[in-house]
């Protein structure tokens, strides 16, 4: 992050700018992924795991074969399976979706860190941005405007999913199966294979943003990669109200905080580093005490979700 | 005071040691598929957390701030909350270990660490009552919220150690100024065991008593089982959930105090160790029963403990404890699918 320390102040806002669609990827996608296992009536809220365990494979699979690409493939490929082990789980009678999440949340790190171990010192082929600056001559703007492809990815599954939601067959039996599991049943679709689909999709674009996390931005494998990032898009998805559209902005505005520390550290504003780097979580609590209520069901929230009841 | 009519505990143990048992034969799995002969792993195991004199010390150490952050889950889940603070918690009631420690001018030893100990629980406490607090008033989703403050927590710790109370003298590791050595809890005479486990114990027994013996611990199952009969009954559910949060964010807080004044003396990342999350999988394990928590809380310390012979003897990444704890989990849930069809039903009175 030099940009902003040539820039000034300004260079401080263009680095908060740049550094939201940065750190926006993983948020979107994961927000995404949630947003259409919770829109079946399910909640996964082990996409944390998913997240962590998606950035390992990543880029193992890209120091392996040298194609970052296949580390993408074999991110989503990780956080399929968790979503299918979801799946199957709570599938089960009697079984708590929000408390197998958890156990999912524990496991996908703990087998992360299992197996990424001899991963931590190699250095893995990245995804080559895609650059938004050619109009500059400053290298400070160049490099801020590169971004990450699974970004414009992000975007357009976004916009995808919203208009699939509303005009797609797949879209209104995912609907139903989130309101009325009797209404769903009614037209002869069964309600958990509906759910089944939906969790490891889910869990299959939440796998693609751990990818964005080890192979563009910060674009490293360690064990402090993602301290809760999957966690927040999960609250993100509250705050957009189970819209994919909403999702993109709100990943943008997510990203937007949690860019503040690192910019004010590249004008040489140290002083409560831990603090400033704690702001995401607190911005989260604080929309989610906004945007939740005690009172009324939130709009948009599936009836048949363990978390909006 | 052991509560004999077996449908109600047999089998929800029962169900929980099987899962533990599968779940140990598809770690077994899991380890022969790298190459570890399972016999050896599972005589590792058993070596590690209670196969010797100090292994079994090992474990009772670490049993105990698994067990009491094990409560800050069961006591919520009585009132029908998922909460997942116990990690948090566990800071926080350290740093308030320490911040009183520092402060407090008085020189009897236990008076000292009884203080101590108690700030401990009041600032788990607090943390805890806040997430309940939002629950009721704002409706904000009691899991996400304590997992977010969580985070917070590791966040304010590492803060505060960085320099505001850090002990500049040590310069190894970042940590806070020590509390006067002479608020350190002592061992257990003839063992090199804290008293900690004792306390957790005394905690779970006082807390079975609250629960079944007591019109608190009644109306508790009442909000958890049917808000709206709570409701029709004219219960107060907010102070009810509120209260509950404090009890199980105290019984965390106070596992936090207790690393401090029994083991490091001072606030570190060592008391951010997966703790409290193993205390989530111990309170599941238990089925939400406060007497089947010291059980499973002695076993998921023996597995913590033998983590370390794991690593050395076979060469592993440390995290296979983790990947153990994990599916011990997703075992245990799986395991609720059995419920009520393992022991034939009970004679209707």
């Amino acid at each position: 992050m030099t940009e902003a320390g040539e820039l000034g102040w300004w260079g401080v806002l263009f680095a908060i700018f740049a550094g939201a669609i940065r750190v926006s990827t993983p948020y979107l996608l994961v927000s995404l992924g949630e947003t259409i296992t919770e829109k079946s009536g399910r909640t996964n809220l082990g996409l944390e795991g998913t997240l962590v365990l998606g950035a390992m494979c990543a880029f193992a699979t890209s120091v392996i074969t040298g194609s970052p690409w296949l580390g993408v493939l074999a991110a989503g490929v990780a956080g399929a399976s968790l979503g299918l082990l979801h799946a199957l789980i709570c599938n089960l009678p009697r079984v708590n979706d929000i408390a197998v999440g958890i156990a999912l949340f524990l496991l996908g790190v703990g087998l992360a860190f299992y197996f990424g171990k001899p991963f931590i010192e190699p250095r893995a082929t990245m995804l080559t941005g895609i650059s938004l600056g050619f109009w500059s001559d400053h290298p400070a703007i160049r490099s801020g405007l590169e971004v990450n492809p699974l970004f414009f990815l992000g975007l357009l599954l976004a916009i995808f999913l919203q208009w699939s939601l509303i005009n797609t067959k797949w879209g209104l039996y995912l609907r139903m199966a989130g309101e009325s599991e009797d209404a769903a049943r009614a037209v002869g679709r069964s309600v958990q294979s509906v759910r089944t689909y939906a969790t490891v999709f889910g869990g299959f674009i939440s796998g693609l943003g751990g990818a964005s996390l080890s192979l563009f931005y910060p674009g490293n494998w360690n064990e402090g990669l993602s301290s809760g990032q999957g966690l927040m898009a999960i609250a993100l998805v509250i705050f957009a109200r189970w819209n994919p559209v909403r999702c993109f902005y709100a990943s943008l505005l997510f990203g937007g905080a949690s860019a503040i520390g690192p910019a004010l550290q590249s004008v040489g504003i140290n002083q409560g580093y831990y603090l400033i780097n704690a702001a995401p979580y607190v911005f989260t609590l604080g929309l989610l005490i906004y945007s939740s209520s005690a009172s009324y069901r939130l709009a948009g929230a599936p009836s048949e979700l363990s978390l909006s009841r | 005071m052991l509560d004999l009519r077996s449908q109600e505990w047999l089998e929800p143990f029962l169900l929980s040691v099987g899962a533990l048992i599968v779940a140990l034969l598809l770690f077994g799995a899991f380890m022969m598929l790298q190459g570890i002969p399972p016999l050896e792993l599972y005589s590792a195991l058993y070596i590690g957390s209670f196969g010797t004199r100090i292994s079994i010390e090992n474990s009772l150490t670490l049993a105990a701030p698994i067990l009491l952050a094990a409560l800050c889950t069961l006591i919520a889940a009585r009132v029908g909350l998922l909460v997942m603070g116990g990690e948090g918690a566990i800071v926080l009631g350290g740093l308030g270990a320490v911040l009183v420690g520092v402060a407090l001018p008085l020189s009897s030893p236990l008076l000292g660490s009884l203080l101590c100990l108690l700030a401990g629980a009041l600032f788990g406490g607090l943390w805890i009552a806040m997430a309940g607090g939002l629950k009721r008033v704002r409706g904000v989703n009691e899991t996400i919220s304590t997992l977010l403050l969580n985070y917070i927590a590791i966040a304010i710790l590492n803060h505060l150690i960085s320099g505001p109370i850090r002990d500049f003298s040590q310069t190894l590791k970042a940590q806070s100024w020590s509390i006067p050595s002479y608020f350190m809890m002592p061992n257990i005479p003839g063992w090199s065991v804290h008293w900690g486990i004792l306390i957790g114990i005394l905690v779970c027994v006082l807390l079975h008593v609250l629960l079944r013996h007591t019109t608190f611990g009644f109306s508790m199952d009442v909000v958890g089982g049917n808000n709206r009969a709570a409701q029709m009954a004219g219960l107060p559910i907010t102070s009810i959930v509120v209260i509950s949060c404090f009890l199980g964010g105290a019984a965390a807080g106070l596992a936090g105090a207790i690393e401090v004044v029994a083991v490091h003396g001072a606030a570190s990342e060592s008391l951010v160790v997966g703790f409290g999350y193993t205390g989530i999988l111990v309170a599941f394990l238990a089925r939400q029963k406060p007497l089947a928590v010291i059980f499973f809380a002695l076993l998921m310390g023996g597995i913590a403990a033998s983590g370390g012979l794991l690593q050395r003897r076979f060469d592993v990444p440390y995290a296979a404890t983790a990947v153990l704890q994990g599916m011990i989990f997703l075992c245990v849930l799986a395991s609720s699918a059995l419920s009520g069809r393992i022991l034939p039903e009970r004679k209707s009175k």
